[in-house]
């Protein structure tokens, strides 16, 4: 049934916010800035795990939420201590029940008795709470909830007594569920506000198994200044009747919602009609250019207007799919704690900057990187707490993850406090392989650099090298994919800092256009270094090798784009058309002859692969103004795809070219 | 950081107990022994609260409660007062002196502590 699907669908989507709420939440509690709010997010979170999966008859899920469920219970009532050995089984439940609703998502069992070890675990802490931090207080779960309306409305002179509504709210709380509704209908204008008198009223839920008296007690010290009208509203069950639920969960159901779901095809639908309304728009503003501006001055305004407007609805429409970091950081606290404790060492991870916006689709393949980076810093980078401690460091480890929005783009960085990379160790590798020239010197920053040399990053490499350079090239080649860039720094026994540049979008691209022939090309502008026009003395052969620039000391070879994609009647020296100087995979570069730049411009991306089929050394496609096509160059294929290329041969190449 | 309350009262007895329990529950607490004494402590230090007795030699109470709440840098502290049952009108008097609330002694160290949270939070 399509109607049910969907709601499933809704339903795990839901849960997976509803799991990393509560792993925030548990954070903070194993933290210690837990409050009673705090228990109560992570409370709702199972509750509604355990709610929708009884719909749809999940058993197993709501068995298991519900174990959850009644520890934070106890927690909530103050009947169970929140010590820190109670916020790692939680934490750790909260991992098994993940684990639950993500084989139930994909129409899997776990095996029998996966869950069973912490059920035990759960109802033991139920059945024996540790230290209670509230006396428990039976007569009172025994008791009748009664529900008060209470309506409290404060005379203007109320603050000078220095009383404060507030904390008399926060009073009433102490005695069970208060909904408030605030009453503004007497709030005067600005200018006629005076900040002394007070001028909101309230009108209060209580729902409290203490006695009336109780809640005219909270009021005590205003009962001259204010109104106050205390009545029973309809009297609800038993403290831990089940009828009692529904009624806690008023106040979140009656709050408006901040936001709506939307099937992501949908905004991707929108996404892509404004990339062609660009697209259009620059045709007609290419068009009205060639127009004589004395006859149709309207339309050129009319028309500049328009792409003013375009320009910020295609900023908005980008901004829906962007999402905060957080959807994947959310999941990196849980690799550390596992692979920490396979590991045997002690580190804490410190998040920060989760809420930064970046592409949806950015977001779904950093997580990879983003988990391979972590793993080697845990790996790595963290030492033992025997080791740390020799080191006069502290036992515990930790690792920085954060991410900011820095000029236009994203930065990731993961660093640790580790050992740094093993320079000597790496560069002794690199040079086994025949990956750097024995006699080659090489700089801190150079060998850092190495880790990402796809030759150093075999799984060999991972037990004969006790320092980083597992699947490093991999990472980098995934970071590239997106557009992005990767950078190491490491300081010997402090620890290294990889830094991961995104950009915000991947449908929008800032790219040179370049002229080949009477074809357009853009490459990415973020691969560019420089663009130049060489002398001839600049140039040299190099048997078997093609050209190669000469450029301050350094041989940069040359790709001629016209013989790379067949382009007739471009031209063919170098030294008549322009070169231009791309950084490529592994920090290489390369020149690509074109015969002109036609200038800077933002371009649509286009899936070549999606419209047409992949094509070495071409990442997509981009309609222009003039309505032509232009592919956009991948930079870090055309170089695989030149005859310059091979490791062997980088051997004996000069060692400038190795970093 | 710690919540400060000033108590005052010319009784070392009842200043000992308020700031005991006071600072039992986390509390800084300064003490006075008398409504002069107090304005001169204030001058210089700032407090969340102040905890005062009515009857006390040089400055009472409620003259106490008066010149806080002509002094802008005050007027806005709360005032629990420590009144009897005996004696309604000296409550009423410091109420309408623009007390906060009042504790009637003798009184329990719990019931302090609930009345200061309602107070200043």
């Amino acid at each position: 049934m399509a109607a049910f699907d969907h709601l499933r669908t809704t339903y795990f989507e839901e849960c997976a916010e509803l799991l990393d709420a509560a792993y925030t939440h548990l954070a903070a509690i194993a933290e210690g800035r837990a409050d009673d709010d705090t228990v109560n997010a992570v409370f709702r979170a199972f509750h509604s795990i355990k709610g929708g999966g009884g719909a749809f008859g999940f058993e197993r899920l709501v068995g298991f939420a519900h174990e959850l469920e009644t520890v934070l219970d106890l927690l909530r009532d103050g009947r169970l201590a929140m010590a820190a050995p109670v916020a790692a089984l939680l934490l750790r439940s909260t991992d098994t029940l993940s684990d639950l609703v993500a084989a139930t998502r994909a129409g899997q069992d776990k095996p029998p008795g996966f869950e069973d070890e912490l059920v035990e675990a759960l109802r033991d802490l139920a059945v024996h709470p540790a230290a209670p931090l509230r006396a428990v207080e039976p007569a009172v779960a025994a008791a009748v909830v009664s529900r008060w309306r209470v309506r409290f409305v404060p005379h203007a002179g109320l603050f000078r007594s220095a009383n404060e509504p507030l904390l008399i709210i926060r009073q009433l709380k102490r005695l069970g569920d208060v909904r408030v509704e605030a009453d503004l209908s007497r709030l005067p204008h600005l200018a006629e506000l005076d900040p002394e008198e007070a001028y909101l009223a309230w009108t209060l839920f209580v729902e409290t198994a203490q006695p009336r008296g109780a809640i005219e007690a909270v009021f005590e010290f205003v009962g001259d200044d204010c109104d106050l009208t205390i009545t029973a509203a309809t009297a609800a069950g038993p403290a831990d009747h089940p009828a009692a639920a529904p009624a806690n969960e008023t106040p979140a159901a009656l709050a408006p919602s901040p936001s709506i779901r939307v099937d992501v095809e949908k905004v991707d639908r929108l996404v892509n009609l404004v990339g062609e309304l660009v697209i259009n728009q620059a045709m007609l503003a290419q068009l009205g250019s060639q127009l004589p501006p004395e006859m149709c001055a309207g339309l050129l305004n009319g028309l500049d207007t328009m792409s003013q407007h375009l320009r910020e609805m295609q900023e908005g429409v980008m901004a829906i799919r962007a999402q905060p970091v957080k959807s994947v950081f959310s999941r990196m606290p849980r690799l550390v704690r596992e692979v920490s404790a396979h590991l045997g060492k002690d580190v804490r991870l410190a998040v920060s900057g989760e809420g930064t916006e970046i592409d949806k689709t950015v977001i779904e393949q950093l997580a990879d990187p983003l988990t391979h980076l972590l793993r080697n810093a845990l790996d790595h980078g963290i030492e033992t707490p025997e080791e740390r401690l020799a080191a006069g460091k502290p036992r515990q480890g930790t690792i920085f993850l954060s991410a900011e929005h820095r000029g236009g783009r994203i930065v990731i960085e993961v660093a640790d406090d580790g050992r740094g990379i093993p320079r000597p160790k790496v560069l002794a590798k690199a040079r086994d392989r025949g990956l750097v020239a024995q006699d080659a010197v090489l700089n801190d920053e150079e060998i850092d650099h190495l880790i990402f040399l796809p030759g150093l990053s075999t799984s060999e490499a991972l037990s004969d090298i006790s320092g980083r350079g597992v699947g490093m090239d991999v990472v980098k080649r995934n970071i590239q994919a997106l557009g992005g860039r990767i950078a190491v720094q490491s300081r010997d026994g402090t620890g290294s800092r990889f830094q991961l540049s995104l950009p915000l979008t991947l449908a929008i691209l800032d790219g040179m256009a370049v002229a080949v022939g009477a074809e357009s090309y853009i490459v990415p502008l973020t691969n560019i270094m420089e663009s130049l026009r060489p002398r001839p003395d600049n140039i040299h052969p190099v048997t078997g090798h093609g050209d190669v620039l000469a450029i301050r000391g350094e041989y940069v070879p040359l790709v001629y784009l016209h013989q790379r994609f067949k382009v007739p009647d471009a031209v063919t020296d170098p030294c008549k058309g322009i070169v231009v100087i791309v950084e490529s995979e592994g920090a290489n570069r390369i020149g690509l002859v074109v015969d002109d730049l036609l200038g800077q411009q933002q371009v649509v991306v286009k899936s070549l692969e999606a419209n047409y089929g992949p094509v070495e050394g071409v990442g997509g496609a981009t309609v222009l103004g003039d309505g032509r096509v232009a592919l956009i160059l991948d930079v870090s294929r055309l170089k695989t795809a030149s005859t310059f290329s091979a490791p062997v041969e980088r051997r004996a190449a000069p060692p400038m070219e190795l970093h | 950081m710690a919540r400060h309350v000033m108590t005052v009262d010319d009784s070392k007895t009842m200043r000992d107990m308020v700031t005991y329990t006071l600072r039992g529950a986390g509390f800084q607490v300064s003490e006075a022994e008398d409504g002069q004494k107090a304005l001169q402590m204030l001058r210089t230090t700032k407090v969340d609260l102040v905890i005062t007795d009515l009857n006390m030699p040089k400055m009472d109470g409620v003259g106490l409660i008066r010149a806080l709440r002509a002094d802008p840098q005050h007027r806005a502290v709360p005032i629990l007062m420590l009144t009897t049952e005996g004696d309604p009108a000296k409550k009423a008097e410091g109420r309408s002196a623009g007390a906060t609330g009042w504790l009637v002694k003798p009184f329990n160290p719990d019931k302090l502590v609930e009345l200061v949270h309602r107070v200043c939070g």
